[in-house]
């Protein structure tokens, strides 16, 4: 650094603690060295959430959040906007994409036991930055004013309906009207360009300085702050995020953007799973489609929805279906309590863990699967037993977890 | 503040200061956000709208749904065949609620039929499960919905079944049957939906 150079970083510093920012958060925050793929999630998550920030200002410049419009308006961005084909898709990829790099990092967490004490409230950070994403994604899918938008607004808000003696009251505060209109479009419009991307900005900011007080976990579960050289008072196992890991993380984001272009380019509507075909034609509200499912990251939850068919206590089906989804979301935020082995990471822990571990990634999918087809008895079936073994894989967890034949953790981290 | 003894004195005049500070505070808190909540609620346009709907049910064949709007909900008419009435208590033991017993309908709509004129059919086409609209499926038998299928409504979005009266079939995610809206007919033709006074709007 130059001369001039450092008398300016002085300057500031004087006024702005930038120095001790840059150092405290990035080249000298110590991350464990072990750190494998399963840790690009984190770093790619936040490159998605910049990627909607950035495309969706640019979007709202020529959106219009007007039921007579709005579709419109879409198509015009579409076919008449320079490049407006490109930021949307970009948008609505990037929508797909949040839930992939989301779900494969909150998988990482299960694999290593990173929601284990001390990153408890780290773990629920992060849950409600997901329930955000979703918040965001519903609203966001609404926007178009399509076929699948209004119809999939339409089974959310009444599933606030089902809810005894205050439903109907709350759907209409939530619609701002007696049914769904331009006046709902219009709100969720608001919700979703300030209310809710303010939010999860503010969360995020949140996450990461949590994440940094109680230092990153690692494949191999154990805390790296336990070992620290005399001398230093650096953890032995640790490197500096900065250069170590940003020069990792564009790694990630190199492939991940290749992947991320390769679908703007030659797949932006995955087949219908990112877009689906029923969106593209405006909402009738006369007429629901023959087959209507969510976009495939809330199929799995939609699959519960619909696989509760009695009638139990005092409490209806369609209740009970809409208990069950919220309780499928929710029930995450429980992991660090529900988890009693002795050890975090899935490399010592037990074949039990395992073997649930899978079944759940197994259920996850099969009803992900299910949710995006026609329901018929076999299907419904199906739906209910994958179910109960999602569910049992959290509420058995603290019988299976402390049983369960552990391996004792190293010292330090291993490769 | 520095001294402890100064502390102990927090349970006199400061702490009610504290508690009626807190308490204000509160208040305000609930006065202010009352304005935003209520600007959430329908607004008075959207109150004004939904004016009852005329329908001539003249030319409707027999067997075939006549699909009107009312405050922004389907409505569906359908003139019923004697075979379809036929087939209303055949199904009995296989529905929910075959005796219409839940308030889904106004109390002249609260018969075997579920309408006024029996072969004249009015009901929301509005899923009670989660507001889809159902498809009106009268093919004896298809294959997708099985061999004793007689005719009916079913709902696309969760696969609940209604039968030619609206009435819903056990064992699907819909909890009561179909709704019958208000209606009335100031002749013998035409029919007022939304409105149960003789007086045309």
């Amino acid at each position: 650094m130059s001369k001039q150079q450092n008398s300016i970083m002085e300057w500031i510093d004087k006024r702005f603690p930038l120095t001790t920012t840059w150092k405290a958060h990035l080249s000298e925050y110590y991350a464990p060295k072990n750190f494998n793929f399963w840790y690009y999630f984190g770093s790619l998550a936040l490159l998605v959430l910049v990627n909607q920030l950035l495309t969706g200002i640019f979007l709202t410049m020529n959106y219009k959040p007007d039921a007579s419009l709005a579709f419109s308006s879409v198509e015009y961005i579409m076919r008449d906007v320079d490049f407006g084909w490109l930021i949307r898709y970009m948008h609505s990829t990037g929508a797909s994409m949040f839930f992939v790099v989301v779900y494969l990092h909150m998988f990482r967490g299960m694999m290593y036991g990173s929601y284990r004490k001390p990153r408890e409230l780290l773990w629920l950070i992060g849950m409600a930055i997901f329930f955000v994403l979703m918040s965001l994604a519903f609203t966001g899918y609404i926007l178009p004013w399509g076929q699948m938008s209004y119809w999939g607004a339409q089974v959310i808000v009444s599933m606030f309906g089902a809810i005894p003696f205050i439903g109907e009251t709350l759907s209409n505060w939530i619609l701002g009207d007696f049914m769904l209109s331009d006046a709902a479009l219009n709100r969720f419009f608001a919700y979703h360009v300030v209310t809710l991307p303010v939010l999860i900005v503010v969360l995020v900011f949140v996450h990461i300085i949590a994440l940094h007080e109680v230092g990153s976990n690692n494949p191999d579960g154990i805390e790296i702050k336990a070992n620290k050289d005399p001398r230093t008072g650096i953890p032995v196992d640790g490197i500096p995020f900065h250069p170590y890991y940003t020069v990792k993380d564009i790694f990630g984001v190199v492939g991940f953007l290749i992947v991320f272009c390769g679908i703007i380019f030659f797949a932006p509507e995955m087949g219908g799973y990112f877009l689906e075909d029923n969106n593209f034609i405006p909402a009738n509200t006369l007429q629901t489609p023959d087959h209507i499912a969510p976009v495939w990251y809330f199929t799995p939850y939609y699959s519960m929805l619909r696989a509760v068919t009695v009638n139990f206590l005092w409490i209806d089906a369609k209740l009970w279906g809409v208990i069950l989804m919220a309780a499928a979301v929710v029930i995450f935020c429980f992991l660090p309590w529900l988890d009693r082995s002795p050890v975090k990471s899935i490399r010592y822990k037990g074949p039990y863990f395992k073997i649930a571990l899978t079944l759940f990634v197994i259920s996850f999918f099969v009803l992900g699967w299910l949710g995006t087809k026609a329901p018929t008895p076999l299907y419904t079936l199906l739906a209910q037993i994958f179910t109960v073994i999602y569910f049992a894989f959290f509420l058995l967890m603290p019988w299976y977890s402390k049983i369960d034949k552990t391996k004792p953790e190293p010292k330090n981290v291993t490769k | 503040m520095t001294d402890s003894s100064d502390n102990r004195k927090m349970s006199g005049r400061r702490r009610f200061l504290l508690v009626a500070t807190s308490v204000a505070g509160a208040v305000a808190g609930v006065g202010i956000a009352t304005p935003f909540m209520r600007s959430m609620m329908p607004s008075e346009r959207a109150k004004a709208a939904g004016a009852p709907v005329e329908v001539d049910v003249d030319k409707l064949e027999p067997g075939m749904l006549l699909t009107v709007e009312w405050r922004g909900k389907v409505v569906w008419i359908l003139r019923r065949t004697p075979e379809m009435l036929g087939t209303l208590e055949k199904l009995n033991a296989q529905l929910a609620d075959p005796d219409s017993q839940r308030e889904q309908q106004p109390a002249y709509a609260q018969n075997p039929v579920r309408s006024i004129k029996p072969e004249i059919l009015v009901v929301e086409g509005v899923c009670t499960h989660l507001g889809c609209s159902p498809v009106y499926r009268k093919d004896i038998a298809p294959a997708d919905l099985g061999a004793d299928w007689l005719g009916g409504f079913f709902c696309p979005c969760h696969g609940s079944k209604f039968d030619l009266a609206g009435r819903v079939y056990k064992g699907v995610p819909a909890p009561s049957n179909l709704v019958v809206p208000p209606h009335t007919y100031l002749s013998d033709s035409r029919l007022l939906i939304g409105s149960e006074s003789k007086e045309s709007a």
